[in-house]
C-alpha cells in the first residue's frame, strides 16, 4: 500500500475530504472490460448506492474498493490519501468494512466468538480475553444502535440478525466506511426497515455507507446520492432529490435500445412448450416461480427478461426437470411432462444450455467427445443400444467442432483447457446438433468474447429459421432484444409483463424489471400504455 | 502416435517416480536401523523370481485387485466405500454357510457360492447407498458401522455358537473350528494343472487359486462397463461433476444406490480365494484386504489396468518380505514402510504429473487458437442484430 503526501496519513478522516474518490478505474478479464474509466464520488457520512443490472460491474468495483482486485487503471482516494491495496487487510487498515452478500459466519459459535474471530484480544498467555470482547462489542452495539445478544449461538439467529452480526464485525474492527452488497436481497420487507433504520444511526454516528442494490424503491428511500452503472461505466451520480424510480430505471437500462433485426416472422402455430401456472417452492416462503403461464412456438424465440434471482433459474429448472414444481404443469408438444424424469425430458427433445457452463454444462476434466455426449448419451450417435458407441461419438464431436467453430487442437483434450467461448461453442453445438423441439438457453453468451458471442447469436438464429422453439434468459437487454421475438419480464417469481421487442422502450423495459412500474402507482398508467 | 506413445509415458511415469521414491526413502529407514538395503532388496527379488512365491504372490494379488475393483468403482463416483472389509468377510461367512448346506454338481455348485457371496456383499452395501440417498448419511460413516456391527457383531456371534458345537483337531489347533465344510463339488480347482505344463511342478504344495480367472473377468467387465457402456458413462459423468451429470439426465440418487451395489458386489467376491482354498470359514480367515483394496484402488487410479499393478506391487511386498525374516537381512516390517511411503509418493506423483499434463494441454489448445487465425470467420458486430443472417 502507497499513501500519498498530499494529507496526512494517519488515516484518520480529515474534515472536507471525500470518505472515497475514485477516478478512471478501469478492470478488464479476458474477453471482458469489467469497469471502463469508473469515476465517482463518496462523500463522509453520507449513504450512497451502486445501481446497475446484472453484470454492470458494481460487484468488481466494489471487490477493488475492498482490495480484494486491483484495478488495471485508475486511482483511488480514501479520505484524501492515494491508496493502492494488495489485500483487504489494507482496506481494513484504513477503515474500510464490507459485508457481503453471503454472510461468512460460523453457525456453531456465539455472536461474540464470530465477532472477534480473526481479531482476538488476548491477555497473558495467550487467551482470548473475552470480557475486553464483549465490553468492546457492547460498546461497539450501543454506540450505533445495533441490538445483539453477544452470547447467542450464530445458527439460532434470523437472516437479519445474521446480517447484523456481520456489520457489527466490521464495526468492531474499526470500520468508518461500509461497504454492503445487496444487503436487502436476503430479507423480508420488515428485515430490510430494521436495516434501514441501522444504517440512518450509523450515518448519524458519521459512517460512510456504500451499498449496491438493483431494487429502486428501497435506493429512493435510504440514499442520499445515487451512482448508476452500465456496462462498466458510470452514466450517473445524481443526488436523491427530485429523482423517480423511472429515471433511474431509464439509466440503468440505456437511452437507446437496439432495434430488432427486420426479419420475416419465422413463429408458427405451433405450440412446443407450454408452462401453466407454475409454481415453484412457496410452502411458507415466497415462491421461487409465482404461477408462471407461457407458450413458446415453434420457430419462435421467447425472451426473458428480469433481474436476476427472480425466478428465471428456477423456471428454467422446473422446465429441464431439475426441479419439481409445487403447482402448475409442463407440457412439451402437447404432452404433460411435469412428472417426468430430466432423462425422459432430454430425450423427448428439450435441449439445455445452462447458465453456468462450468457447474452444469461440461465435465471439465473429460476429454470433449465425452462432453459432446452429456445429455445425448442415451441416443445414437452417442450410443448404441446399451453401449457407448466410441466410434460415432467421436465422429459426431468433429461435425459439431467443424460446423460451431469449436478451436482446439483435437477432441481428446480435457473441456477445461478450451477458452469460454469455445466450451460455449462446443456445448451449444451439442445441444442444436441433438435434433431437438425446444432449447432452453440460459444466458448463452455470457463471459464470452464478441466473437464466440456473434457466432453463438447465428447459430441461435439459424435453429429459429429451422423450426426450434427457444426460450432464452439473458440478462444483456441487446441480446434479449435483438433475438426475441417476444419479451416476458419477471419479476419477484411472477410474469408482470409481454412485451413485443419492435416497440419496446427502455423505460418501460426498466420499470417493468426493476418492480418500479408496480410499486409506484402514479405512473404505472403511462407505463403500462407503452405495449 | 508420438502422441499416444507420451500420454501413457506420462501415466506410467507417477507410479514408478512413487515407487522409485519409496525404495529410496526404505533404503534410508534400513541404514539407519543398520541393515543393508541392497541385501534386503536382493533377498526379497530373488525370493520373489521362485515358482512358488510366484504362485503366493498371484494368490496374494487375486483377493486385493478384487478388493481395489470394489474400492474403485465406488471412488469412480466419489463414494467412499471403506465397507470392503466387512462386506467380504460376511459375504465369505454367509456363502460358506450356504455352500456347505448344498449338493449341487460342480459348475453349479461355485456358480451358487458365489452369487450368494455377491449378492450379501451388494445388499450390505447397498444398505449405505439407500441411507444416503433417502437419509442423507454420509457413507463413509455409515459403511464404518455396518463394518463394526458386521465383523464384531455378527460374526463374533456366530462363532460362538459353532465353537461350542465345534471341534479341536488333534494338534489343538481351532482351524476346524468354523463353518461345515463346503463340499468338494463347490471348490472352485486350483490352476496348476493349467501352468504346469508351461512352468513345470510348482511342488511343496502350492495352489494357484482359481479364483484368479474370476478376477481376471471381473476386470475386464469393470473395464468394459466403466468405459463402453452408458451406465459407466454416467458413472464417470456424475464423478466428475454431479451437477452436470444431473442436467444431462443421470439420476443422482439411482447411481449412488447402484453403485454402492455393484461395489458391495465385487466386495463380496474378496473373501472367496480364501473360502476356496479352506474350504470353510474359520477364525484364521483372511482379514484386512479391505483396507488393502482401497490402498490399491488409490495407486492404480482407479483404472482396471492400474489396479492390477498396484495389487501385484502389494502382493509382491507382503509375500516377498516373509524371506527376510529368515535371512535376517532386514525386519520384515519395512514392506509397511514402503507401502506406505509409495501411497504418499504416488498421490504426489499423480498431482505433479495431473498439473503438468493441463498445462500441455492448455498450451497446445493455445496454439491452436493462433493457428487458425485471431479474426473469427463470422461477420461478426457486437449486437445480434448486426451479425443477422
Amino acid at each position: 500500500m502507497t499513501q500519498g503526501n498530499d494529507s496526512p496519513a494517519d488515516g484518520s478522516p480529515t474534515i472536507n475530504q471525500p470518505a472515497i474518490e475514485l477516478s478512471g478505474i478501469t478492470k478488464t478479464f479476458p474477453g471482458v472490460v469489467a469497469n471502463d474509466d469508473v469515476s465517482m464520488t463518496v462523500a463522509q457520512g453520507e449513504i450512497h448506492a451502486i445501481c446497475g443490472e446484472n453484470g454492470a460491474g458494481k460487484s468488481t468495483l466494489m471487490k477493488i474498493l475492498y482490495g480484494m482486485q486491483s484495478a488495471d487503471e485508475g486511482t483511488m482516494r480514501v479520505f484524501g490519501d492515494r491508496v493502492d491495496f494488495k489485500s483487504p487487510t489494507d482496506a481494513i487498515d484504513l477503515g474500510i468494512g464490507m459485508v457481503h452478500q453471503h454472510f461468512m459466519l460460523a453457525d456453531q459459535l456465539t455472536v461474540l466468538e464470530n465477532v472477534v474471530l480473526g481479531a482476538e484480544p488476548t491477555k497473558s498467555g495467550g487467551r482470548i480475553d473475552f470480557e475486553a470482547a464483549k465490553a468492546h462489542l457492547q460498546e461497539v452495539s450501543e454506540s450505533y444502535g445495533l441490538d445483539v445478544d453477544p452470547d447467542d449461538l450464530v445458527e439460532t439467529l434470523g437472516v437479519g440478525e445474521r446480517q447484523r452480526v456481520e456489520i457489527i464485525k466490521v464495526l468492531y474492527r474499526g470500520a468508518k466506511i461500509l461497504i454492503l452488497d445487496e444487503p436487502t436481497a436476503v430479507l423480508v420487507p420488515q428485515e430490510v426497515e430494521e436495516l434501514f433504520r441501522n444504517m440512518r444511526e450509523l450515518k448519524a454516528d458519521g459512517a460512510t455507507i456504500l451499498f449496491i442494490d438493483h431494487k429502486l424503491e428501497e435506493v429512493l428511500e435510504i440514499a442520499d446520492s445515487i451512482t448508476v452503472l452500465r456496462h462498466g461505466k458510470t452514466v450517473a451520480t445524481l443526488p436523491n432529490e427530485g429523482v423517480t424510480a423511472s429515471d433511474l430505471a431509464e439509466l440503468m437500462v440505456g437511452s437507446e435500445l437496439p432495434s430488432p433485426e427486420i426479419t420475416e416472422s419465422t413463429v408458427t402455430d405451433t405450440v412446443t412448450l407450454e408452462v401453466r401456472n407454475l409454481t415453484v417452492g412457496g410452502g411458507g416462503d415466497r415462491p421461487a416461480v409465482d404461477d408462471v403461464s407461457l407458450k413458446v412456438h415453434a420457430g419462435e424465440i421467447v425472451g426473458i427478461a428480469g433481474v436476476e434471482g427472480n425466478g428465471q433459474s428456477e423456471l428454467v429448472n422446473a422446465i429441464v426437470g431439475t426441479v419439481s414444481p409445487s403447482e402448475g404443469s409442463v407440457f412439451l408438444s402437447g404432452e404433460d411432462i411435469t412428472r417426468r424424469n430430466v432423462r425422459t425430458r432430454r430425450e423427448s427433445g428439450i435441449a439445455y444450455v445452462p447458465e453456468d457452463r462450468h457447474h452444469e454444462g461440461l465435465l471439465l476434466s473429460a476429454p470433449l467427445w465425452e462432453n459432446a455426449a452429456l445429455g445425448h448419451q442415451t441416443k445414437p450417435p452417442y450410443a448404441r443400444g446399451f453401449f457407448i458407441d466410441r466410434a460415432g461419438a467421436r465422429e459426431h464431436t468433429e461435425t459439431i467442432r467443424a460446423g460451431f467453430d469449436v478451436r482446439t487442437p483435437n477432441i481428446d483434450v480435457s473441456a477445461q483447457t478450451l477458452s469460454g467461448g469455445n466450451q460455449q461453442k462446443l456445448i451449444l453445438g451439442r445441444e442444436l446438433t441433438s435434433n431437438p423441439k425446444l432449447l432452453v438457453a440460459a444466458h448463452p453468451t455470457r463471459g464470452i468474447d464478441i466473437g464466440a458471442q456473434a457466432a453463438v447469436w447465428d447459430e441461435m438464429r439459424q435453429a429459429r429459421k429451422d423450426g426450434l422453439a427457444t426460450l432464452l434468459i439473458s440478462a444483456d437487454l441487446d441480446e434479449l432484444i435483438g433475438l426475441s421475438d417476444t419479451i416476458v419480464v419477471m419479476f419477484r417469481g411472477g410474469v408482470v409483463a409481454t412485451l413485443d421487442p419492435s416497440d419496446v422502450t427502455p423505460r418501460t423495459l426498466g420499470a417493468y424489471m426493476t418492480g418500479a412500474a408496480i410499486e409506484s402507482d402514479d405512473r404505472t398508467d403511462d407505463l403500462k400504455g407503452t405495449p | 502416435m508420438n502422441n499416444l506413445l507420451r500420454r501413457v509415458l506420462l501415466s506410467a511415469s507417477a507410479p514408478v517416480i512413487a515407487l522409485l521414491f519409496a525404495v529410496l526413502v526404505s533404503s534410508v529407514v534400513l541404514l539407519a536401523s543398520g541393515s543393508n538395503p541392497i541385501a534386503a532388496y536382493g533377498d526379497m527379488v530373488t525370493h520373489a523370481l521362485k515358482l512358488g512365491t510366484i504362485v503366493d504372490i498371484l494368490n496374494r494379488a487375486t483377493p486385493l485387485y478384487l478388493s481395489g475393483v470394489a474400492a474403485a468403482i465406488g471412488f469412480r463416483m466419489n463414494l467412499f466405500n471403506i465397507g470392503v472389509e466387512g462386506q467380504y468377510r460376511f459375504a465369505a461367512i454367509v456363502s460358506a454357510y450356504v455352500g456347505a448346506q448344498l449338493a449341487l454338481p460342480g459348475v453349479l455348485h461355485v456358480a451358487v457360492i458365489l452369487l450368494v457371496a455377491m449378492f450379501v456383499g451388494g445388499a450390505t452395501a447397498g444398505v449405505a447407498g439407500v441411507l444416503k440417498v433417502t437419509r442423507g448419511i454420509n457413507e463413509v460413516i455409515s459403511t464404518i458401522m455396518i463394518n463394526a456391527i458386521l465383523i464384531s457383531g455378527v460374526i463374533a456371534a456366530l462363532s460362538k455358537r459353532w465353537q461350542a458345537g465345534g471341534s479341536v483337531d488333534a494338534t489343538g489347533s481351532n482351524a476346524g473350528v468354523g463353518t461345515d465344510p463346503i463340499p468338494e463339488s463347490g471348490l472352485i480347482p486350483n490352476l496348476n494343472g493349467l501352468i504346469e505344463p508351461i512352468t513345470g511342478e510348482i511342488g511343496r504344495g502350492k495352489e494357484l487359486t482359481g479364483m484368479f480367472l474370476v478376477a481376471v473377468a471381473v476386470g475386464v467387465a469393470y473395464h468394459i462397463i466403466l468405459n463402453r457402456t452408458r451406465f459407466g458413462y454416467d458413472l464417470r459423468a456424475s464423478g466428475v461433476n454431479p451437477f452436470a451429470a444431473t442436467a444431462g439426465g443421470v439420476s443422482a440418487n439411482r447411481m449412488i444406490v447402484t453403485a454402492m451395489v455393484l461395489s458391495g458386489m465385487v466386495a463380496g467376491l474378496v473373501g472367496m480365494p480364501s473360502l476356496m482354498a479352506l474350504g470353510r470359514f474359520n477364525p484364521n480367515f483372511v482379514s484386512l484386504l479391505g483396507f488393502g483394496g482401497i490402498a490399491v484402488a488409490l495407486l492404480g487410479r482407479n483404472n482396471p489396468g492400474g489396479i492390477v499393478f498396484g495389487s501385484l506391487i502389494f502382493a509382491f511386498l507382503d509375500v516377498s518380505s516373509g524371506i527376510l525374516q529368515i535371512s535376517g537381512s532386514a525386519s520384515r516390517e519395512i514392506k509397511d514402510i514402503i507401502q506406505g511411503i509409495i501411497l504418499l509418493a504416488a498421490v504426489v506423483a499423480y498431482e505433479v504429473v495431473r498439473r503438468y499434463r493441463e498445462r500441455e494441454e492448455a498450451r497446445l489448445a493455445a496454439e491452436a487458437l493462433a493457428e487458425s487465425g485471431s479474426s473469427p470467420p463470422f461477420e461478426s458486430g457486437s449486437t445480434p442484430s448486426v451479425a443477422g443472417a
